[in-house]
């Protein structure tokens, strides 16, 4: 009895979640071994989309001959690099049509032409033309016979299906485009981006965690950056940086702090001196961690913020009696009582500022030095349309960040163990 | 001590005195008013008279009084010392004194002298500092996007510095930037779109979220474990690395450029958050009262939607909201997945529209207040219900 409840149990407990696991495996963990193969292939944009046999009707008229129609099928293979094979076409007509000259890989059977036109290689064209009478002597309807459309098969091979593979893109990854630079930008990105937005969060949490006026209105507006659009968000600031009438530019110019504006966004290096020691800041990187801080510090402001309502008020009581201060306090207290969050919102942030994309690609679109892992896999992909060499980029993204992980846990679970 | 802490005080509150001023200056320049100079070295030496004039008076006049004579003094000056500038900006300073003499005035030398008060003093003004200082940072891009949608170009072109919105006109030329993005650019079209695809989601995502967290949440079977586990794993996982795999297989499926392949896609990237937060809450009904269903008779489907989703209504919405929120902001899909201009989301069409250099800032501007306000409106009704939520992990980013 016991054993029958267990399994419908069982039973129900695999409908419900079926559903959602098959959805969620379909598009998450399946694209992700399907990167892993694509990975190995030399695969390029236009070789995805499977060849089509084409046709493009014309009609024409032949002059003086009301009852005659010429009717020129453009065909053509839509890929430039794979054949179709057997390709097969037909096109049907108005009950009165006879044709007049019937090309030998064809046949006409009750107002249906039906072709067999055999393999076109890549890139084959042909010009097929034939020409009706009617036979009951009555006009031709051009738009009637223009509004029905040939069909067209074929075979073809998916490039994608095949197994030819090779070690190509992962060459190239490694070895040539800058990789380093690009790892050392992606790492500088994602590294200051996070404990730029973590200290934010601690500044902000302690701030709102204080009485004062406004103060529920101030946690939605500290809010504000994180929950609106990413692209509303990232155009207003190129507007405000822009070098040209940008706002920013244009008000320091006009408290003549600067002389020439500056292009917050589109200069790669800026010359610094600090005590006699030059040095070059990355500028358009910079600006653009400015802004990956500026939107995702709210997050650490509300979990730290959460953490630190939690702390119970009589630690801080009791260090009152004793006599500590201010800053005693917080450090004595408060950081202890938050480290856990914020090793957690460190992992969390890194993780996803590792693969950040529209922040960047919406500021800079990756150029002036800030090319980062992911913009480099969509410009792999996309703009060199090389799918195979993205897809081998995004490999190394992954096996980075399960490398993070594995050293994070590892150090994490040896603090515990110390404590 | 006393000494020490005096100066620090009186340094600490010009700084401030310095800070407020050039907000207000800024924000007064971004009205058309053509002002140069921060003047800081005289509203430095300001900053320390007041502050050093008002530890000499002490509690000898009422502090509305001291406050209100300190201000009005310091608005003369600035009137006649520094320039001439319409009568709202010195109400402005006025009011901005009034402020700031209000908040040192609670600091006397008796105050100075107790234990700590340097420290005291440094964290209430990096306090004061830190909201002032972050309510700008923030507001400031939201309230330029704003209030630029109100111009043109040519206006910005004469004066970039000019904000300052001319009330008097024709609404139809306030809003003209709002006309010419829903009249020449469709924005009508996207924003019924992007609705389809948010509202399509969340519908999606609950369809297919409520009972698979009730399973996690109350049933016991085989990969139980595995399950919720894999989902934290699966909602770390980064988009940017499924996009090359998933647009290989829509461009042969055809689902590129359709509202089915976005929801999709949308629908699966939400649903592990979605079952995270909704099995939490699952947890959380009281066991009996679906045993007293079982006993009824009550099949799961009776016991989930007679039971579970009446009781955990507060938790559906605020999960729905949050899926809304992401499908409506989502962008990496929208761009890669969408070409024709027919079936943009709101995000992608604002995207296009920049694309074009000759497309007026404003506009641009216009279509990301449409974008926004939607987001931010739901955001500011419902925060009490979202706040809770966001630190449950709810929104990647």
């Amino acid at each position: 009895m016991n054993d029958t409840l267990a399994n419908t149990e069982k039973k129900t407990a695999y409908i419900l979640t079926l559903p959602a696991v098959l959805l969620v495996f379909s598009i998450i963990l399946f694209p992700i071994f399907a990167n892993i193969w694509i990975s190995f292939k030399e695969v390029e944009l236009k070789d995805i989309r499977i060849p089509e046999p084409r046709a493009k009707k014309i009609i024409k008229s032949i002059s003086e001959e009301p009852t005659k129609i010429k009717i020129l099928y453009k065909l053509r293979n839509s890929s430039l690099i794979q054949e179709i094979r057997n390709v097969s076409f037909q096109d049907n007509f108005p009950k009165n049509f006879e044709i007049e000259n019937l090309d030998p890989r064809c046949s006409y059977k009750k107002y249906n032409l039906k072709c067999e036109f055999g393999n076109w290689p890549a890139k084959y064209k042909e010009n097929f033309q034939v020409i009706f009478v009617t036979n009951d002597g009555s006009k031709i309807d051009k738009k009637k016979l223009k509004s029905i459309k040939p069909k067209l098969d074929g075979k073809s091979d998916n490039i994608l299906l095949n197994t030819n593979f090779t070690l190509k893109n992962f060459k190239k990854v490694l070895f040539e485009n800058e990789f380093i630079d690009l790892l050392l930008t992606t790492f500088y990105y994602t590294f200051f981006g996070t404990v730029g937005s973590i200290v934010f969060g601690i500044l902000t949490a302690q701030m709102v965690n204080q009485k004062f006026y406004g103060r529920t209105f101030m946690r939605s507006v500290l809010l504000f950056p994180y929950v609106a659009p990413v692209v509303a968000l990232a155009y207003t600031w190129e507007l405000l940086l822009d070098p040209n009438s940008g706002t920013l530019n244009s008000l320091l110019l006009n408290y003549q702090i600067i002389e020439t504006p500056i292009n917050l966004l589109g200069q790669k290096y800026i010359e610094i001196s600090i005590l006699g020691f030059d040095f070059k800041l990355r500028l358009a990187l910079t600006t653009v961690i400015m802004f990956e801080i500026w939107r995702y510090f709210p997050l650490a402001f509300l979990f730290i913020l959460a953490r630190l309502q939690a702390i119970p008020k009589e630690l801080y009581e009791a260090a009152d009696v004793d006599g500590a201060s201010p800053f005693q306090k917080f450090f004595n207290i408060t950081l202890p009582q938050i480290t856990a969050v914020i090793s957690i919102l460190f992992m969390i942030r890194f993780i996803w500022n590792f693969n950040k994309f529209e922040d960047v690609f919406l500021l800079t679109g990756g150029a002036s030095g800030t090319r980062t892992l992911p913009i480099n896999v969509y410009q792999q992909g996309f703009a060199i349309s090389d799918i195979g060499m993205g897809s081998a980029v995004s490999i190394v993204i992954v096996v980075l960040l399960l490398m993070f992980m594995f050293f994070y846990f590892k150090l994490l679970g040896k603090r515990v163990d110390d404590n | 001590m006393t000494t020490k802490n005096t100066i620090l005080f009186s340094l600490i509150s010009s700084f401030f005195l310095i800070f407020l001023i050039s907000i207000w200056k800024i924000l007064a320049t971004l009205q058309g008013l053509s002002i140069n100079s921060f003047n800081i070295e005289i509203i430095f030496i300001f900053g320390l008279l007041i502050s050093l004039a008002q530890l000499g008076i002490g509690d000898r006049i009422k502090s509305i009084y001291k406050s209100i004579i300190f201000s009005a003094i310091f608005v003369f000056c600035d009137v006649y010392l520094i320039q001439k500038l319409p009568i709202w900006y010195n109400v402005g300073v006025f009011l901005i004194l009034y402020f700031f003499t209000n908040k040192i005035s609670k600091y006397t030398f008796i105050a100075l002298k107790e234990e700590h008060s340097t420290q005291v003093i440094l964290f209430d003004f990096l306090t004061l500092f830190g909201i002032l200082f972050f309510s700008f940072v923030i507001l400031f891009p939201f309230y330029m996007m704003l209030v630029t949608s109100f111009k043109t170009q040519i206006a910005l072109l004469v004066n970039p510095l000019d904000f300052s919105i001319n009330f008097g006109q024709d609404l139809k030329d306030l809003f003209k930037s709002y006309f010419v993005i829903f009249k020449s650019y469709k924005f009508g079209k996207y924003i019924v779109i992007s609705t389809i695809v948010s509202v399509g989601t969340v519908i999606i995502t609950l369809l297919f979220a409520i009972p698979a967290a009730y399973a996690v949440a109350r049933l016991n079977f085989f990969g139980k474990t595995f399950l919720s586990t894999s989902i934290l794993i699966i909602y770390m996982f980064p988009a940017i690395v499924l996009v090359i795999p998933l647009y290989t297989i829509f461009s042969q499926l055809g689902l590129r450029n359709s509202i089915e392949g976005l929801l999709i896609v949308y629908t699966a990237t939400t649903l592990p958050v979605a079952i995270y937060m909704l099995q939490g809450y699952f947890k959380s009904i009281p066991k009996e009262l679906e045993e007293a269903a079982i006993l009824d008779k009550l099949s799961w489907f009776g016991i989930i939607t007679k039971i579970i989703i009446p009781l955990s209504i507060p938790a559906i919405s605020s999960v729905a909201l949050y899926v809304f929120m992401i499908a409506w902001n989502e962008f990496l899909f929208s761009l890669m997945f969408l070409d024709n201009p027919n079936s943009f989301t709101l995000s992608r069409a604002i995207q296009y529209l920049s694309g074009d250099a000759e497309t007026p800032r404003q506009y641009l501007m216009a279509g990301s207040v449409v974008v926004t306000l939607p987001v931010l409106f739901i955001f500011v009704y419902f925060e009490k219900y979202l706040v809770s939520g966001l630190t449950a992990g709810s929104v990647k980013g």
